[in-house]
């Protein structure tokens, strides 16, 4: 049985916009799988037929096995969502509006207050319980919907675009309290459009592009396909011209900075003792361009992943 | 921090009580703006109808007028108020989006539906509970029937709260959520027989009047208080009732189509 499988989903809007054009997708359980996309591919109209705010077209959709079409209320109850935009009642409190959530799933009151310390505390939003949330900043906010979406405790958390707008050090807060969740057993799908961190958190990855899954493998047999990647070095010592490594295609960006293209039937330990043999010592490296986005690039570009 | 998932009948019930209180909350929270103006404004027209004109109107349906109006006042309040309250509070939920939270839960239609329309219910017994304070102040308030007037006044609250309901699922602006009130309501009520006995209207309007839902419930309210009525009281309860069950039939298809708030 899969979290979440999709079977032919359509989504025709009243304006004519086919949304979705017969996606077929399986989340398996435990999973941490990240759903990506440009925007209007789809993503998230899928999340909405999931969550029930989108009324499909065809197709079927089931969460742990349970229809959306013939068991509504029990796939509901499975899932907890973050969505995209901020949708909670602005004049409310944290404590107010997760309280009410779970009460919406059947939760007393009384549960309810336990698990809103736990969670609110865990996202850092305890504290904050009764500013009233319209003056909570982006990021707490981001988190509050964080918070709210597990008061049920679901067995599926579906993340749309979760640290938009959200400062680094809080960004990698999430990131640990998602693992950590997952890590308990909770299936994550995460929409995003920040390609590190789908790299960084999936195992599992579809990218989905003008209502179609154009990929759908593992995480690090996606970034595999990779067949070159391009290396940024920063050099100690400036550099007078462009130093030669044979096979290499080497590029000066500045007097103290190069790039070096490598194939994977290259190293790196070679460049660096070509290099070193020519008296130039490297200080740092980074991958000029994300492997994820690369490879994102290709495919919604419609180059297809070199495999 | 696990434990057993709730029953359906408990996601069922504690959803209820979580809407009704949600709503409760944000009756009291912002209680200048729905308690006060009503209590306000039926202080002026006991003033101004009453005291200050209705002396010089006499007796009406056989009553003293300050005694004729007070029952009317009463069910203006409610009527504006159940309505007002629905419709301001669902529309807003739709257009802040945070309707979602209740969409994204497993509740069925109805109890988001019930849920609502116990909140219009609660805001109209508040300020129908106001105004009656406020009237004892002008008038001399006897019972006749108090079982008719609380079926009365509650099956009223429920009308106008599942009409605020259904206006707020189609209203796509705040200019759409104040139409009904101010050109369909307004007029309804003014007509429905508050300030006056419609056998003071030639008898074309008395015909017209009686196509008026709004005369029925002032006058089965009013019946409760004086024992006289315009209209026939048990028409004027299977009336109520028919709408009431109409409208939410209207409201939970409605709900379960999405209209307004599913694409």
């Amino acid at each position: 049985m899969y979290a979440l499988s999709a079977r032919g989903l359509v989504k025709t809007y009243d304006n004519g916009v086919q949304a979705l054009k017969g996606v077929d997708l399986e989340v398996e359980q435990g999973d941490f799988f990240a759903l990506l996309g440009p925007n209007g591919a789809g993503k998230t109209t899928l999340i909405g037929i999931a969550t029930s705010l989108v009324n499909k077209t065809g197709g079927t959709l089931e969460v742990f096995g349970h229809d959306v079409d013939r068991e509504l209320d029990a796939a509901k109850a499975c899932i907890g969502v973050v969505p995209q935009e901020v949708n909670f009642n602005m004049w409310e409190t944290p404590l107010e509006i997760v309280v009410n959530q779970a009460g919406f799933y059947g939760i007393d009151r009384k549960l309810a207050r336990q698990r809103a310390e736990f969670y609110l505390g865990k996202l850092s939003l305890w504290d904050r319980r009764k500013t009233v949330s319209r003056a909570l900043s982006g990021g707490m906010k981001r988190r509050l919907m964080i918070a709210r979406a597990l008061m049920h405790e679901p067995r599926l958390l579906i993340l749309d675009e979760p640290t938009a707008g959200v400062d680094i050090e809080i960004r990698r807060s999430m990131w640990d309290f998602l693992r950590e969740i997952n890590a308990q057993g909770t299936t994550i799908i995460l929409t995003t459009h920040y390609l590190e961190e789908a790299e960084t958190l999936c195992r599992n990855i579809a990218i989905i592009n003008g209502g179609q899954i154009v990929e759908r493998d593992r995480m690090a047999s996606l970034l595999r396909r990779l067949k070159s990647e391009v290396f940024v070095l920063s050099l100690r010592d400036p550099l007078a011209a462009v130093p030669r490594i044979d096979d290499y295609l080497v590029t000066r960006i500045d007097d103290n900075t190069i790039e070096v293209e490598v194939s994977d039937e290259q190293s790196l330990n070679e460049i660096f003792a070509r290099l070193s043999g020519q008296g130039i010592v490297v200080q740092s490296m980074r991958s000029k361009v994300n492997r994820l986005e690369e490879i994102f690039m290709r495919l919604v570009d419609g180059r297809g992943a070199k495999r | 921090m696990s434990a057993g998932s709730p029953t359906l009948g408990q996601v069922r019930w504690v959803g209820f009580k979580t809407i009704l209180l949600r709503e409760y909350g944000r009756i009291i929270r912002i209680w200048g703006q729905t308690i006060v103006p009503s209590a306000v404004t039926s202080t002026l027209y006991f003033v101004i109808f009453g005291a200050l004109i209705g002396k010089r109107i006499g007796p009406m349906g056989g009553v003293d007028y300050m005694q004729f109006i007070a029952p009317g006042l009463i069910m203006m309040g409610v009527i504006t108020n159940s309505y007002s309250n629905v419709v301001s509070s669902f529309f807003g939920a739709k257009f802040s989006k945070h309707v979602e939270e209740m969409l994204v839960a497993p509740l069925p239609a109805w109890v988001i539906v019930l849920g609502y329309v116990g909140g219009g219910v609660i805001r109209g017994l508040l300020v129908g509970g106001a105004v009656t304070i406020i009237s004892l102040l002008f008038a001399e308030i006897v019972i006749h029937h108090a079982l008719i007037i609380i079926a009365a006044v509650v099956l009223t609250a429920v009308v106008f709260s599942l009409g605020g309901f259904l206006n707020a699922m189609y209203a796509k602006n705040f200019e759409q959520v104040n139409w009904i009130p101010s050109f369909v309501l307004t007029p309804l009520t003014y007509f429905g027989g508050v300030f006056f006995s419609i056998s003071l209207l030639p008898a074309w309007a008395q015909a017209l009047s009686h196509a008026n839902p709004v005369l029925y419930m002032v006058n089965a309210f009013r019946y409760g208080f004086l024992g006289t009525s315009d209209v026939d009281v048990v028409l004027a309860f299977a009336l109520m009732i028919g709408f009431a069950a109409a409208m939410f039939v209207i409201a939970i298809v409605l709900m379960n189509r999405g209209t307004g708030m599913r694409e």
